[in-house]
C-alpha cells in the first residue's frame, strides 16, 4: 500500500491547485469508435486529481461528459456543443496488494497496462472487454463484460470501492456496501453520476499467461446452441457467426472455449500491431468481400476442430492486432448492434435476428454470439441471463431501419440493447429494456439535481427524468 | 542499463516527467520525483514502484524556494549509483498576461531561469565530484529568438541555454555530460488549447528522444528534430525584417 492511502485528504476534500497553471479548454471534435457520431466540444484534459473538482465546478452551458479512450461505439461519452473532461492522462496504478490481488487505479489506466504490468507477475484482470485500449473508468461506466461473464459476472461486480467526484465538486468513496444506490447508478451509468477518479478491484491469480483454447466448427444455429449447452462449465467461451450464411447454414460459425493453461510460463511474444493507415473506400466492405472473409475465417479451423495454446492478450483482444481497424468501414463509419435476449426466448429470438440480418446481406465480418449469465452491478447494466449477439453494420442509408428492426425484435423477446455500442435507439425503448431506469433516475436526481453531467446519449435516451 | 544509476526528475508532475520516469524506471534506475505537488508525485511514485519495482522517492521541491536547494541537492546526490538529473520545470504565462501585470515576470523568470540555475548549480559540484553523471536541461525553441508573443519566457530559456553550455564546458572536464534540449510543442497542459500550436509531440515521444540523445551524448538537440530547420530559418531572418513579423 502506498503512503497516499493514509492521507486523509484523499476522500472528501480535494486539495488546492499546486504548481500548475489554470485549466485550459480546447475546442475540437470528438469521435467515438464507430465514427458515425461526431461531436464538436470544448474539452479539458486534467493531468492530476486536484484538477478534477475545478473542472466539474465550472459553469457548463450544455453539461459536462467524461471521455476516456473513445472506445464506445456510439454517443455515450459525447457532448455536442457542451464540455468534456478527458481522463486519458489520469493513468496511474496507485496501489497493489500482492497477497490479495487488490489493485487501486486511476480511471484512465487501460487493460493493456494492467496486462503488461501484472500478467508477468501471475495476476490477471477478473473481467476484460474485447479491447485492451478500454479504460477502467470506462469499464465501470459501462459495466463491461467479457468472455467469462457466465462464470464471473460483469466488471462492476469485482469493484470493491471507487471514488466519485460529483456535480458539486466533492469526492465520495462509494462501493457495493457504502452508498450502494450511488454505486449501482455509477456502474453502467454511462458517466452521468460524476467523474470516477479511483477504482479498486481484485485481480485473480493465473497459472500462466496462456489459455488452452479449443475451437470447433458448427454447421448451423441448432449446432451452436447445443455446443453452448455442452460448454456450459467452460471458463471462457465465445462464438463467431457468419452472418451472411442463410437457409440450412444459418448460424454457421466457430465456438471457441478456453481454460487457463497450467505451467505454460509468463513470457509471451508480443505481436507487433498492424495498422490501417487510411480510411477504406465505402465499397471495400461488400457482401462479396465479407463472404470471402467469413469463409476464410471459418475455414481456418479444421472440421474436426483444433486445440492450441494462446496468450491471454491474443485470446482477449484479437482485433487489437490491427490498430484503427474501424477505418475499414470508411469515412462514414459504422454502427455496432449488440443485444441480449433471455434464454427462454433465446433460440427463437436469435434465429429471427439472424434471418433479418442475413436478408439484408449487409453485415460485417465477425458477428459474435455468446451466452451471458445473470451478473450485473448497476441499474443500467447490460447483461441478463441469455444470449448476446453483436455485429457491425457499415453506415449506409438502410442501416438505421435495419437497426430499428433488430431493436424491435430484441424488445419483443424481452431483451435489451447495449448502451456502450448504441447511437440509434429511441427513448421509448428504454423503460421496457431497462426496468430499473426509474431507480437510476431517482439516484441521479439526488446526486446531480442540476443536470451538470450530460451527454448526447443522456439527452437522446432521456436517461434523466427531466430531459 | 549496465551500471546502477539514479535519475532526479525536476518538475516530475509534468506529463513529460512522468513519461521519462516510467522509461528510466523500466530500465532499473532509482528515481527522485521532485516537484511542488507532493501528493501527486506520491501517486506517480506508487505507479512506478508497482510497474517496475524501482526505488522511488517523492520529494517536495519548489524552484522559487532557493534556500532549500543546497540541502535538496546534497540529499539527492547521496542516492545510489551514477546520479543524473533532468530539468523539466518552467513557467510560461501568456505574454499579454505579463504585459498586463509585470509582476508575473518575476515568477516566470524566477522559476524558468533563476530556479533552474539555482538547483543545477547546487547539483553540479556533486556530479563533478563523482566524475560521472548526466544533466538533461530542457529548454525551448522559444529561447532561440525573442518574439512578440513570448519573449519573457523565451529570454529565460535563452539564458538557460547559455548557462547549460557553460555547465557542459565545466562538467565535461570531470567526465560528466550536459545535454541541452530545445523543445518544440509538446502535448502537455502548457500547449493544450493554446492558439497557434501545431505538430505537438506526445510526452512519451519527447521522453524517449531526450533519453536517446542523452545516451548518445549529444550536446544540443531539437525535439522533435524538425524544429532544427524551422529555427534555422527563424534565426536567420534579419532583425530589420523580423521586427515587423508576428510569428
Amino acid at each position: 500500500m502506498t503512503a497516499a492511502d493514509n492521507n486523509p485528504k484523499r476522500a472528501g476534500v480535494i486539495p488546492d491547485l499546486k504548481g500548475q497553471q489554470p485549466m485550459r479548454w480546447k475546442n475540437f471534435e470528438l469521435k467515438p469508435w464507430g465514427r458515425v457520431c461526431r461531436a464538436p466540444t470544448t474539452a479539458a484534459r486534467p493531468e492530476r486529481l486536484s484538477e478534477i473538482a475545478p473542472i466539474v465546478r465550472e459553469n457548463h452551458s450544455n453539461g459536462l461528459s467524461v471521455y476516456a479512450a473513445g472506445r464506445s461505439y456510439g454517443d455515450s461519452a459525447l457532448n455536442s456543443n457542451g464540455q468534456n473532461c478527458l481522463s486519458e492522462r489520469l493513468d496511474r496504478i496507485l496501489a497493489f496488494d500482492e497477497r490479495t490481488g487488490v489493485v487501486d487505479v486511476e480511471p484512465g489506466v487501460n487493460f493493456r497496462k494492467l496486462m503488461n504490468v501484472f500478467l508477468p507477475k501471475g495476476w490477471l484482470v477478473p473481467v476484460s472487454p474485447g479491447t485492451s485500449f478500454a479504460t477502467i473508468g470506462g469499464a465501470v461506466a459501462h459495466d463491461v463484460h467479457g468472455k467469462n461473464h457466465e462464470r464471473e459476472g460483469s466488471f462492476g461486480q469485482h469493484v470493491s470501492e471507487l471514488d466519485l467526484v460529483t456535480a458539486n465538486g466533492v469526492s465520495h468513496r462509494i462501493g457495493p456496501q457504502s452508498r450502494a444506490d450511488w454505486f449501482r447508478a455509477t456502474c453502467g451509468g454511462c458517466g452521468l453520476t460524476g467523474v470516477i477518479t479511483r477504482v479498486e478491484f481484485k485481480m485473480r491469480r493465473v497459472p500462466s499467461a496462456f489459455v488452452e483454447a479449443k475451437e470447433q466448427r458448427l454447421e448451423n444455429l441448432d449446432g451452436f446452441f447445443a455446443a453452448f449447452e455442452a460448454a456450459k462449465g467452460a471458463s471462457y467461451s465465445i462464438g463467431w457467426i457468419d452472418a451472411l450464411a442463410r437457409g440450412a447454414a444459418l448460424g454457421r460459425g466457430i465456438l471457441e472455449t478456453a481454460e487457463p493453461a497450467a505451467e505454460a510460463g509468463f513470457v509471451w511474444r508480443k505481436k507487433h500491431a498492424a495498422s490501417v493507415p487510411v480510411d477504406f473506400p465505402a465499397m471495400a466492405l461488400n457482401a462479396l468481400s465479407v463472404k470471402a472473409f467469413n469463409s476464410f475465417y471459418i475455414g481456418r479451423v479444421p472440421k474436426s476442430g483444433r486445440q492450441r495454446l494462446r496468450a491471454y492478450e491474443d485470446f482477449f483482444y484479437p482485433l487489437d492486432a490491427i490498430e484503427q481497424w474501424n477505418r475499414i468501414y470508411g469515412r462514414r463509419g459504422f454502427h455496432q448492434f449488440q443485444c441480449v435476449v433471455p434464454y427462454r426466448e433465446g433460440e427463437k429470438a436469435i434465429r429471427r435476428l439472424l434471418e433479418t440480418i442475413t436478408a439484408s446481406q449487409s453485415a460485417s465480418p465477425l458477428t459474435v454470439l455468446k451466452r451471458l449469465g445473470p451478473g450485473r452491478a448497476g441499474y443500467l447494466s447490460f447483461p441478463m441471463e441469455g444470449y448476446t449477439l453483436a455485429l457491425d453494420f457499415p453506415n449506409r442509408a438502410a442501416t438505421e431501419a435495419l437497426y430499428r428492426a433488430l431493436a424491435g425484435v430484441t424488445l419483443e423477446h424481452g431483451g435489451r440493447i447495449y448502451l456502450a455500442k448504441d447511437a440509434l435507439l429511441s427513448a421509448e425503448a428504454m423503460p421496457p429494456m431497462y426496468p430499473e431506469l426509474g431507480e437510476f433516475q431517482r439516484v441521479l436526481e439526488e446526486i446531480d439535481p442540476d443536470a451538470r453531467f450530460q451527454s448526447d446519449m443522456s439527452r437522446r435516451l432521456h436517461l434523466r427524468a427531466r430531459a | 542499463m549496465s551500471a546502477e544509476e539514479t535519475w532526479i526528475v525536476l518538475g516530475a508532475s509534468s506529463p513529460i516527467g512522468r513519461a521519462f520516469a516510467r522509461r528510466v524506471a523500466a530500465q532499473g534506475a532509482h528515481i527522485v520525483l521532485a516537484g511542488r505537488d507532493v501528493e501527486d508525485l506520491q501517486r506517480t511514485a506508487a505507479d512506478l514502484r508497482i510497474a517496475s519495482a524501482a526505488s522511488v522517492e517523492a520529494a517536495a521541491f519548489d524552484a522559487m524556494d532557493f534556500a532549500s536547494h543546497a540541502d535538496a541537492a546534497a540529499r539527492w546526490a547521496e542516492r545510489p549509483g551514477r546520479v543524473n538529473a533532468i530539468l523539466l520545470f518552467g513557467m510560461m504565462p501568456e505574454q499579454r498576461e505579463i504585459d498586463a501585470d509585470p509582476r508575473l515576470l518575476i515568477d516566470c523568470v524566477g522559476v524558468t531561469y533563476t530556479g533552474a540555475l539555482s538547483i543545477l548549480h547546487h547539483l553540479a559540484p556533486h556530479i563533478e565530484a563523482r566524475k560521472t553523471g548526466m544533466i538533461i536541461g530542457v529548454g525551448s525553441v522559444a529561447g532561440d529568438r525573442g518574439r512578440i508573443k513570448n519573449y519573457v519566457y523565451g529570454s529565460a530559456k535563452a539564458g538557460l541555454h547559455t548557462y547549460l553550455a557553460g555547465l557542459r564546458n565545466r562538467l565535461a572536464r570531470a567526465g560528466a555530460h550536459v545535454l541541452t534540449v530545445k523543445l518544440g510543442f509538446a502535448d502537455t497542459a502548457m500547449t493544450w488549447g493554446a492558439p497557434g500550436v501545431f505538430l505537438v509531440a506526445s510526452p512519451d515521444a519527447v521522453a524517449r528522444a531526450c533519453l536517446k540523445a542523452a545516451r548518445a551524448r549529444r550536446n544540443v538537440c531539437y525535439i522533435p528534430s524538425f524544429w532544427f530547420p524551422i529555427m534555422l530559418i527563424i534565426r536567420s531572418i534579419p532583425e530589420w525584417i523580423f521586427k515587423r513579423l508576428s510569428i
